[in-house]
């Protein structure tokens, strides 16, 4: 477990030292904070109600939306372990005395934590000072919302780790991935909130795992999820259980390939 | 790269012959990975019609948005795509040079007998940025057909116009970002909120920004120019922030001064360069 621990604390350390590319990533997400919030105040200045939101909790949506971006990884094309399937640099990973999938989860958890410390604050306090942000202030609430981040985040390892292990079998992970991050940018609510998504697109838009890693969070903080909390908890239990357990399944199967091949 | 040695004289190659000898040998290195080139294709035209789908969703509930209906909206939408992704195509490649800089890379760029500038947008050019024009060309067919337009020959020159001059706005933008990267290397991201950015705030009508920022985005950075103003007149929809009628007209202005800076910007930071090299 200790082996673990120091990798996160490594791998966040790391993630501390580029300071100034945070603050630059920071201020991206605040411009396009902005951006989003603009169009979604145009919308809601002309229907006052849409899926129980009013116009302030759009608002707060664009930028909490974009505060998240960074820790949860939305724009990752995969982990760091994608490239080291392609170059041949994973055979030394293999040869480690530790669990591939743990270890991995365990750098990119540092990367996470440290994005959560440097970029979620500054596009949330942006909005919150010039904008009609509005937060809640019930302890209880936050805490179910960390809770319901760090389920959504388990989902996006787990997506991301799937498409990195595919470079196995395809040797290129990177055209896999780029339809990953295309796909998760519209159906994480990046765009546009799912909850604005009409008919049986929004329906099945709310089922897809990305659901969990930004928009049921925020729902939770909100108070809009329907089902309440509960069903928030079960929702990124289920997803990110089955996604850790698709890729520790794939994980043997790949281990076993490369073996088979002989390096 | 061996054929780009057979020039029989030793004169520097003209950018624009250089560009394009370069922009083919990239091409034929990203044509090796065939099925990750297709993928990254199709990623790249779903990306664009992820913006589109959310311009749907909103005009699903309400009519107009900043005082603009569906059809209004998707021609801003489709002028503004199309003029990006043929920028994006063309000078993209200067996102490279962050990474460049860092590696030392840049400095086999100016040994190199060739147009620094050629080298830097024709950089890592691969055809799947092509997937980006699919969506904006077919939702522009589309907005032109519902538009109920009186053509004429001046509104067919301006909305011709208006994806040039947008085009070259652009790759002024992408060129002045990219000087970012000289002044300090690892803020390479805040380019994006310029580029992507814009992109994403020209597809709008500008008057959902509001007053300020919606002259900050004429005046300062002119954006406005891309798509806004000039749709203005051909969709014949009076300046929600009462403008002079003359700017309907001014994007070539606007792009031939931004252009000017960049060039400016481009020789300075050149100029200025230092070596990351240990």
């Amino acid at each position: 477990m200790r082996v673990y621990l120091t990798a996160v604390r490594l791998s966040l350390r790391r993630y501390l030292a580029y300071r100034s590319s945070a603050a630059a990533g920071a201020f991206t997400n605040t411009v396009f904070g902005c951006i989003r919030a603009f169009v979604l105040m145009a919308l809601w200045k002309q229907k006052p109600e849409i899926g129980g939101w009013d116009l302030a909790d759009a608002v707060t949506y664009a930028f909490l939306t974009q505060g998240l971006l960074a820790p949860m990884g939305v724009f990752m094309t995969s982990t760091e372990l994608g490239p080291r399937i392609r170059t041949g640099d994973v055979a030394v990973d293999l040869y480690r005395p530790v669990d591939f999938q743990t270890w991995w989860l365990s750098l990119d958890l540092g990367r996470a934590l440290g994005g959560g410390l440097l970029r979620t604050v500054p596009p949330v306090l942006f909005g919150a000072l010039l904008f009609p942000v509005r937060l809640p202030s019930s302890p209880l609430r936050w805490t179910e919302f960390a809770v319901c981040c760090a389920l959504g985040y388990l989902i996006s390892f787990g997506l991301r780790y799937l498409a990195s292990l595919a470079a196995f079998w395809t040797m290129d992970e990177r055209g896999m991935s780029s339809i990953l991050v295309a796909l998760g940018m519209f159906c994480s609510g990046l765009i546009i909130p799912l909850s604005v998504v009409p008919g049986a697109l929004g329906t099945v838009l709310l089922h897809t795992p990305w659901a969990g890693i930004m928009q049921m969070p925020i729902n939770v903080l909100l108070g809009t999820q329907s089902g309440g909390v509960g069903y928030a908890l079960a929702f990124g239990t289920f997803w990110a259980v089955l996604l850790l357990a698709a890729g520790r399944m794939l994980t043997d199967v790949a281990r076993h390939k490369v073996v088979v091949q002989g390096g | 790269m061996a054929d780009t040695t057979t020039e029989p004289d030793d004169r520097p190659l003209w950018g624009p012959t250089a560009y394009l000898l370069l922009v083919r040998i990239w091409m034929r290195a990203a044509s090796q990975y065939r099925v990750s080139l297709l993928l990254t294709t199709v990623a790249q035209l779903f990306t664009t019609c992820l913006d589109l789908i959310a311009i749907l969703v909103i005009y699903s509930h309400v009519r107009t948005i900043g005082g603009f209906t569906l059809p209004e909206t998707l021609y801003l939408y489709g002028t503004t795509r199309l003029a990006f992704a043929v920028s994006d195509a063309l000078a993209s490649g200067v996102e490279n040079l962050a990474t460049m800089i860092r590696l030392g890379n840049f400095d086999l760029v100016l040994i190199r007998p060739v147009s620094s500038l050629a080298q830097v947008l024709a950089d890592q050019f691969t055809p799947k940025r092509f997937g980006k024009l699919a969506a904006p060309v077919l939702t522009l067919g589309w907005a032109i057909d519902a538009l109920p337009l009186h053509w004429t020959a001046a509104k067919a020159a301006v909305a011709i116009g208006t994806v040039v001059c947008g085009l070259v706005l652009y790759c002024a933008l992408w060129v002045l970002t990219g000087c970012i990267s000289f002044i300090a290397v690892d803020a390479q991201e805040v380019a994006n909120s310029f580029t992507y950015g814009s992109e994403n705030a020209t597809e709008y009508p500008l008057s959902i920004f509001g007053r300020p920022l919606g002259l900050a985005l004429t005046f300062v950075l002119p954006v406005a120019f891309v798509t806004w103003q000039p749709s203005l007149y051909v969709l014949g929809h009076p300046d929600p922030f009462g403008l002079p009628e003359f700017l309907r007209f001014a994007s070539p202005a606007a792009a031939a001064v931004l252009s000017g800076l960049a060039a400016l910007a481009w020789r300075a930071c050149i100029r200025h360069y230092r070596s990351t090299g240990s």
